[in-house]
């Protein structure tokens, strides 16, 4: 039951859910603030493959680079436009704003585009499939894999080898005395909508590739896994977001082959008894250690 | 070179600092003395900027720096070790000294400053690749002396750096403040330990409920003031007694 097939499935899983994590627990770690406009841009980047994919004549690698860029160009835009003038107010403030930004973003491509779902091109390797060793295996799943070794690796270099990235660690910690350093606050929240945004993106070239197509609803369902993987793993560091999104998709896939196919549709259900579970029994998640709950203010 | 005049801070609706003026010269080691509660750090947070001034000016080099942001200030020159030390403990002491040097970042005089600061503070150098968090107090509050340090601060303004350290180390802190101001730099000190820092310091502040109840040398201080009163609450009204 548990063979090569499953394991690079769980893993490929996992590593998307893990982006997924990270890009909410990034801006979480600075500015406290759980980012419900945070699959918006997952949704978003799905429409700038639409629109470019549209044209027919721009290379599929162009367009998946755009959307990326795009995403973390939208999540910076809504840092400059709507976070920023609400961060010294209240906490409140900051999550009615988060769910503005998110409800501005849905309607904003339902009127410009359409309530109903788009078909997004992707290149005939994203539904190829692969056998190795006897498993067979989509190529979309090794790329996963693929991009999320290469992204935790670089982020993991930015973080502990340069400068900004040691300040966004320090500022996760206590943004006060970070400030106290000479670090702008500006730019460090910044920094962390921009990556936010970026990894938005990436997880939305996999996400909407799985069903070709993109709706304004599209960035719900990520903006839950995320949410909860965070739960899972722990809201207070980046490990712990990784350690989340891992544990959620194994725990999805161990669902998915050990309930019996009356109980399949249950599947979610199951998931959110683990998650009260966790509540319950372990409210700081999986990975305890991270930083302390100072407010950006 | 510091110059603060009729200086009104709060936290929100209660006002902790009303009306406090004060000025530091080049090469001062200058002491804010009083209670808790007297209004010492909320000062020292309104010059750093990480309160707003109500009302007031500060003023570094004559120019106004009273509504900068923090980060600006540190820039200007003005070098806070917060209350408590405020290290990054998840950071390494090598990542710790890397940010207290951002504010005027060179990559030359980074190097410079690094092998001060171990001979300054010799347990940085064995401990530089440790987390923070791992250091002792005073070894903590050592590695916040030196990350301000690494600005290379003008003036540098310490928040009861003696706080719940042992004798010993308090003894060790106090002779590093020394030796501090004997290297040239000026020195704005907030203690508690008021016996303790008018041994050391050029002049000295008493602040008592938010505003300035007396300014003067050590000697002048101590002949004025109760200073047992002023600690101990000898007045009901818990404003300190000056002897005139």
């Amino acid at each position: 039951m548990i063979d090569l097939e499953f394991a690079i499935n769980t893993i490929s899983l996992g590593s998307l859910y893990a982006l997924l994590a990270l890009g909410l627990v990034f801006v979480y770690g600075i500015l406290k603030l759980i980012n419900f406009a945070y699959g918006e841009y997952i949704m978003i980047a799905g429409y700038a493959m639409y629109v470019l994919g549209g044209f027919g004549y721009v290379p599929w690698y162009v367009t998946l680079l755009a959307a990326v860029l795009f995403a973390a160009l939208v999540s910076y835009t809504t840092e400059l436009v709507a976070f920023r003038p609400v961060r010294t107010k209240s906490m409140t403030a900051m999550l009615v704003t988060s769910f503005a930004v998110s409800i501005f973003l849905q309607n904003f491509v339902l009127i410009t585009v359409s309530p109903r779902a788009r078909a997004v091109k992707f290149p005939p390797v994203f539904s190829q499939t692969l056998t190795i060793a006897g498993a067979t295996v989509p190529v979309r799943n090794l790329l996963i894999i693929g991009s999320t070794v290469v992204l935790l690796t670089l982020l993991t270099i930015v973080m502990k080898k340069t400068v900004l990235g040691i300040a966004m660690r320090a500022a996760a910690d206590k943004f006060t005395t970070t400030r106290l350093m000479g670090v702008p606050a500006n730019l460090v929240i910044s920094a962390t909508f921009i990556i936010s945004g970026f990894l938005a993106g990436v997880v939305s070239v996999f996400w909407v590739s799985r069903s070709a197509s993109v709706d304004p609803l599209t960035g719900s369902m990520p903006l839950l896994i995320a949410f909860i993987a965070t739960v899972l793993g722990g809201m207070h560091s980046l490990q712990g977001a990784v350690i989340g999104g891992f544990v959620y998709g194994l725990l999805f896939n161990l669902l998915s082959i050990m309930l019996p196919a009356t109980m399949i549709s249950y599947r979610d259900a199951f998931m959110f008894v683990i998650v009260i579970l966790f509540l319950l029994f372990r409210p700081e998640g999986i990975w305890r250690k991270g930083y302390t709950e100072e407010r950006v203010g | 070179m510091l110059k603060v005049e009729n200086l009104y801070a709060s936290y929100g609706a209660i006002r902790a600092v009303h009306g406090i003026s004060l000025e530091v010269a080049e090469g001062e080691l200058v002491a804010l003395l009083g209670i808790n509660g007297a209004g010492k750090s909320t000062t020292l947070k309104a010059i750093s900027g990480v309160l707003r001034p109500i009302q007031g000016s500060v003023m570094l080099y004559g120019e106004e720096i009273g509504n900068r942001k923090p980060e600006a200030i540190v820039k200007k020159g003005i070098s806070l070790v917060p209350e408590g030390r405020d290290i990054f403990g998840g950071l390494t002491v090598e990542e710790n000294l890397r940010l207290g040097a951002f504010a005027s970042y060179d990559r030359a005089r980074y190097k410079e400053d690094l092998e001060e600061m171990f001979g300054l503070f010799p347990i940085l150098k064995e401990r530089f690749h440790q987390a923070g968090g791992l250091l002792s107090g005073g070894e903590q509050q050592m590695l916040a002396i030196a990350r301000a340090l690494m600005s290379r601060p003008k003036l540098l303004m310490l928040d009861e750096p003696s706080l719940g350290l042992s004798p010993a180390m308090t003894d060790q802190i106090f002779e590093l403040i020394v030796t501090l101001r004997e290297r040239g730099t000026t020195i704005l000190l907030v203690e508690q330990n008021a016996e303790r820092a008018l041994e050391i310091v050029d002049r000295a502040y008493l602040l008592a409920t938010g505003s300035l109840e007396f300014a003067g040398t050590p000697d002048e201080m101590k002949r004025k003031v109760d200073l047992t009163s002023v600690y101990l609450g000898g007045d009901e009204d818990e404003t300190c007694e000056v002897r005139l």
